[in-house]
Formats: C-alpha cells, sequence, structure tokens
C-alpha cells in the first residue's frame, strides 16, 4: 500500500485548468521531490493534497483511503501533515506554545477545557523534543512573529512533523535561506523524517539531490517523470521542460 | 513542568488571595452613599467584561451582539425568580446558574451559526443577531415584559442565616462571590488547551486547521462557555436591579462592553477589571453629575486609543515594567510635568463642555450653571476667559514638557530593552 497516491487528479479555476491529470504514487517511508518550472501548479498540488482547495475530479489516496473532499483537519487527523511557503506560524504565542498546540489533537487531547495544559506531561515532552530537534530550545519563550527568518522556517517544520503525522508535505523548506542555512534545513528534514514520508516542493537543486530518493517533474500541471535523481538527470523531457538546460546538481 | 511549590505558584496564589481580600474590604472602604451600589455594578460588569473579553481579546471575535446572552440569561433569571413553580426552589444564591445556563443554550443556539465565519462575518452576524432578539424582545412582551420590562423582588423565600439579599451589601458579597469563582473559572479556561487553541485560532484559523483542530468547534465552544459567563453577570444583574428590560439585550450594551473591555485592554487576561471599573465610572457615576458624560468617553475612548492602543492594563504593566528595572527614578518628575499640564488643559476643557451644555442643553433655566457649589453665569465673558486661559495653558505647556518626557521614556524603554536581550542570550 502506498502512503499517497494521486490518480488523474484535475484542478481547475474557472476556465483555466492548473493541475491537468497529475498521477503521482509515493510508497511508504520514500523522500520525493517535486520541481519544476514557475506556474507549473506546484503549490496547488500541495493545496489539493492537503485540503485546502477541493478537486475537481480524479482521486487522492492516503494510506490507500480516499481523501478528496475531506476538510483539512480531517486529513490531517488521518496523517498528514504540510508546512507552508510563507511561515504560516501563531505569531503571538511562544515558539514552544506554537509547538504545544501543534501536538494536542494527535495527542487526543482535542477541544478540552477540563483539563490543565500545564499538567499534560505527554504534550509538554513531545513540544520539548521537537523544540530540540529543531534547535529553538534557546527561543523557547519568544513569540514565533518575531524570530529570525531561519527560525521561523525552523518552527513552521517543527509545527508540521510535531503531530506525529506519517506523511509531511514541506512546501519550499528551504525558500530564501543562505547556502548555510539552507544545509542545516537539509540535515533538519533528514533528521525529523526518518521512517515517514514526505514529498517536498523545492527549487534548490542540492537540497532536491540531498534528499530525495525520487523525484517528480511537473509542468503544466502534469508529472512528466518520476524517477530516481539519476535518472531524471537523464531524461530528455526533463531536459526540454528546463529550456534544454541540463539539470544541475 | 513539575508541580512544586515554585515561587511562580505562590505568586499566583498570593494574587488570588489579593484580589478576595479587595472583593472583601472594598465595601467597608467605599461605604457611603451609593458606592456599594457601584461596586455591585461593578462586579456583574466585570463578570460580563471578562466573558467578552473571551472572545475579542482570546480569540479575536469581535462580536457586537455579546448582550444577547447576558440579556436572555437576566430575563431567565428573573422569570425563575419570579416563578412559583419550579424556578421557586432555586434559592437567590443560585439564580445566577440560572442565567449562565440560560445564557448558555442560547451560546449553543446563536453560537452554531455566528461561529461558522470569522473576522468581518463575525462581526456583521452578531450584529444582525442583536437586532434581531431586541426586536423579538418588544414582540413577545408576555416574557420581555414589553417597554416597562419585567419586575422582580429579590427578597424571595426563608432567610437563611439572616441572609435575605434585602440589604444591598448582601447582595454586594453575593455579586463578589460569583465575580471571584467566575474569574477563576475563566482564568482556568486559559489554561486549558481549548484555552490555548483558541488563542492560535485568533493568530491564524488558517494554520489551525492544518494541525487537526475545527476552527469553528473551537469558536463555538468558547462561545458557549463565554455565554454561560455572560449569562451569570446577566443573573447578577437581575438580582441586583430587580428588573430587567429590553435595554438588555440591546446593540448599546453589547458596544458598552466593547468600549469598556477596550479601555481596560484586551491582550490582558485582567483588563476587563480595569475597563469595568473605567466604564461604571463614566456611565453610572458621571452620568449622574454631568450630561456630556458620553462626550467624555467617547474622548476617552479615543485617546486611548490613539496613545495606548493596548488599554490601560498595558499602561500600568509598562509603568510597572520601569520600576521593576529601577528605572522609575528617572521617569517620575516628566511624568509628572506631562499630567499636570494635561490636568490643565482638560480642567480647562471640561469646564468649557459643561458651559457649552448648559448654554444650549439648558437655555431654559437661565444662564447660571451650578458646578462644585460654584455658580457661573455661562453668558459673562469671565469664565470664558477662564476657560481659554487654562486650555492655552495646557497646550503651550503640554508643548513643552511632553518632547522631554517623550525623550526619558524612549532613552528608559530602549536600554529596558538591551537589558532583556542581554538575559535572554
Amino acid at each position: 500500500m502506498n502512503a499517497l497516491e494521486l490518480k488523474d487528479v484535475r484542478k481547475s479555476f474557472g476556465k483555466s485548468e492548473i493541475i491537468r491529470g497529475a498521477n503521482l504514487t509515493v510508497a511508504k517511508g520514500e523522500r520525493v521531490a517535486v520541481i519544476g518550472p514557475n506556474g507549473a501548479g506546484k503549490s496547488t498540488l500541495f493545496n489539493l493534497v492537503s485540503g485546502r482547495f477541493g478537486i475537481s475530479s480524479g482521486d487522492i489516496c492516503l494510506n490507500g483511503n480516499s481523501i478528496s473532499g475531506l476538510k483539512p483537519y480531517e486529513i490531517n487527523r488521518l496523517g498528514l501533515s504540510r508546512s507552508f511557503q510563507i511561515s504560516n506560524l501563531f505569531v503571538n504565542l511562544s515558539v514552544y506554545e506554537n509547538l504545544r498546540c501543534a501536538v494536542l489533537w494527535a495527542m487526543g487531547y482535542r477541544y478540552s477545557f477540563w483539563q490543565r495544559l500545564n499538567g499534560l506531561r505527554d504534550a509538554h515532552e513531545r513540544a520539548e523534543q521537537v523544540l530540540e530537534q529543531i534547535g529553538l530550545q534557546r527561543q523557547r519563550k519568544v513569540l514565533a512573529g518575531v524570530l529570525t527568518y531561519a527560525e521561523q522556517r525552523a518552527l513552521e517544520i517543527g509545527i508540521t512533523i510535531a503531530g506525529g503525522a506519517d506523511v509531511i508535505l514541506l512546501d519550499e523548506p528551504t525558500a530564501g535561506m543562505s547556502r548555510s542555512e539552507s544545509d542545516a534545513a537539509v540535515e533538519l528534514i533528514r533528521k525529523v523524517t526518518v521512517g515517514k514520508s514526505l514529498v517536498m516542493v523545492e527549487h534548490d537543486m542540492s537540497v532536491v539531490f540531498g534528499l530525495a530518493d525520487k523525484i517528480a517533474v511537473l509542468v503544466y500541471g502534469e508529472v512528466i517523470a518520476c524517477d530516481t535523481p539519476a535518472n531524471i538527470r537523464s531524461n530528455a523531457a526533463v531536459q526540454a521542460a528546463y529550456l534544454g538546460q541540463e539539470v544541475h546538481a | 513542568m513539575r508541580l512544586t511549590f515554585t515561587p511562580l505558584n505562590l505568586a499566583r496564589y498570593l494574587v488570588w488571595s489579593g484580589f478576595a481580600l479587595i472583593l472583601i474590604v472594598a465595601p467597608l472602604i467605599f461605604s457611603k452613599g451609593a458606592a456599594l451600589s457601584i461596586l455591585s455594578q461593578i462586579g456583574t460588569v466585570m463578570i460580563f467584561g471578562l466573558s467578552y473579553n473571551m472572545l475579542l481579546g482570546q480569540g479575536g471575535m469581535l462580536s457586537f451582539g455579546h448582550a444577547v446572552y447576558s440579556g436572555l440569561g437576566a430575563f431567565f433569571a428573573i422569570h425563575a425568580m419570579n416563578s412559583s413553580g419550579i424556578g421557586a426552589s432555586v434559592p437567590t444564591t443560585l439564580i445566577p446558574l440560572v442565567g449562565g445556563f440560560a445564557g448558555m443554550a442560547f451560546g449553543v443556539l446563536f453560537g452554531y451559526v455566528t461561529t461558522k465565519k470569522s473576522g468581518t462575518t463575525f462581526a456583521m452576524i452578531t450584529l444582525g443577531l442583536v437586532e434581531l432578539v431586541f426586536a423579538s424582545s418588544l414582540m413577545f412582551p408576555s416574557f420581555f415584559g414589553g417597554e416597562g420590562g419585567i419586575t422582580t423582588n429579590r427578597v424571595r423565600g426563608d432567610a437563611l442565616f439572616g441572609i435575605s439579599y434585602g440589604p444591598q451589601i448582601q447582595v454586594y458579597y453575593l455579586i463578589a462571590f460569583w465575580l471571584f469563582i467566575s474569574t477563576i473559572a475563566m482564568f482556568a479556561f486559559t489554561q486549558t488547551p481549548l484555552g490555548r487553541m483558541i488563542n492560535a485560532v485568533r493568530d491564524n484559523p488558517e494554520r489551525v486547521e492544518f494541525i487537526g483542530y475545527n476552527t469553528q468547534w473551537v469558536r463555538y465552544l468558547t462561545l458557549i462557555l463565554s455565554a454561560f459567563f455572560a449569562g451569570i453577570s446577566g443573573g447578577l444583574g437581575a438580582i441586583n436591579f430587580e428588573i430587567v428590560s429590553a435595554e438588555n439585550v440591546s446593540a448599546i450594551r453589547s458596544g458598552a462592553v466593547l468600549l469598556f473591555v477596550f479601555i481596560g485592554g484586551i491582550s490582558f487576561f485582567f483588563g476587563p477589571l480595569l475597563g469595568a471599573i473605567v466604564g461604571v465610572f463614566f456611565s453610572v457615576m458621571l452620568s449622574d453629575f454631568t450630561p456630556a458624560w458620553q462626550l467624555y468617553l467617547g474622548l476617552f475612548f479615543v485617546l486611548l486609543v490613539r496613545y495606548a492602543p493596548a488599554g490601560l492594563a498595558s499602561l500600568i504593566l509598562m509603568l510597572l515594567r520601569v520600576k521593576s528595572f529601577g528605572l522609575f527614578h528617572r521617569i517620575w518628575k516628566p511624568l509628572l510635568a506631562v499630567c499636570a499640564v494635561s490636568l490643565v488643559g482638560f480642567a480647562g476643557f471640561l469646564a468649557g463642555i459643561e458651559m457649552l451644555y448648559h448654554l444650549t442643553l439648558e437655555a431654559a433655566n437661565g444662564s447660571i450653571m451650578t458646578r462644585f457649589g460654584q455658580q457661573i453665569d455661562v453668558k459673562a465673558a469671565a469664565p470664558w476667559l477662564v476657560v481659554a486661559g487654562l486650555l492655552a495653558a495646557g497646550i503651550v505647556g503640554y508643548r513643552r514638557v511632553q518632547p522631554g518626557y517623550y525623550a526619558v521614556w524612549s532613552e528608559v524603554n530602549a536600554e529596558i530593552a538591551a537589558k532583556q536581550r542581554g538575559s535572554a542570550a
């Protein structure tokens, strides 16, 4: 059974069809990078999979069950979590509180107003664990809104993985980062997605080739190729899509 | 976190004990004339304000119709008091709970509709709702009592331990008791998973949907709980005034609580407590004294939003922060100077407004105005010259001392920020 499967997924906004019959399979534990030229529909694809937008036709399956038409929170409860291209945090809450919020549902506390938050030892420990993983222990009390850009990106990933989802979608996790920051981010992503299935949109080819088991190339709303990095590099159709340029590692 | 006796817990314990102590001794200090009645009103407005801030401050939900819940709670409470059936068996002490559960029930009913959306849509729907309930209050006179409202007698049943709720002091302590319980309960709410998630929904509803929460449910459940406490304040108001009318469910009442809570400071849990004191001061005490009280309230609100948008609570906390860093000695002199010249200017402004009001609204009563036992002829030139002089002195003085104060204030705060950064690193 595959972690994630997109079957002939289509999405139109008005008359323009943005996703035009995309097919993609992500096996359990696999790391797939989605690349493609600007406007290919990478972010739209993520929005469809995570339930932010509904699909026009086709089907999306998570662990073998269809999730088309479900709300984002329903999809999240089934074990899929995503990050955002532009950091999407709880800006007036501290780093620690951001992470604790992100673990509450998964730990079964739901809408509880009869339990003391500070008494929930397991939520606290999980939040601490993620805090350590993303290396923000020193900023734990800082409001998320005043973190540096790289710290916000790290917290973005932290919130995404905190709930323990086994399918992780990362939308341009290293966008706007310096080389050293992005190297650190790759290490972080590698560390926090061990044993999980990962799909990520990424422009930085060194990140893509450093992390991905497979690369899916999205061009004009279609996945024109999905293969190992080595095969993608030598794929003629991919090179044509990138305007005849060779894909550099 | 360890559940040990840390200084933080001790501080919290002290704060709550202090709050209880203030509630207990307040009527002993303010015992003259209408003071007891005013304290009682402040108590009910405090509960109402705190419940409103569960929506606005904690959930980012700008409601224009919160009086629906307190008002309907008040109507159910007063009918329970008047009832010869099942309501008669509820002792007056527990009547606020009748209001609370009624408010909650309407929260369940109306909240389902209003909380479907957030932001402007939520605000508009609550505005529609309060108009709807207000209109129906005049359509169903048997329940709402029409124009006259429903009256009651809070002295009912046998007095237990001599508590009949006849004397105002007993009503005050009933209100203080429920205020204390409600404040603790509402504070406890902020320390629960739902209480934290409503903060998250306030900050970023979209992201909340991607960590497993249905934002509508978070808002809905919070609103139901908030409506419960609003209903308690309504029930206490019914006991205190012994009358409930359509005004209790009006947009005016809803707007007032928004204004008061904003004045107090929506981003602080205790902000509405300050807001209630100021609000009752303006709407109850000042309104006895001058017809221009609404103008003053409006002006106060505008000045506050302009110069301290985070409310009175933020002003106090900023001063306390300066104090805690031991820098108060540097700001108190310029601060005092600014306050003094502002006071001079305000005195002139207030005198001018009062005279204008007298000249226009009370023209039929002649030109002699009596304030503080002084008789002033508003048609004579001298009082107006004094007004102009005070205003001018105030403005000139302010322009002279304000830059100095501003410089010191900025300097001190920059130092504090630097120290905080130093200790964080």
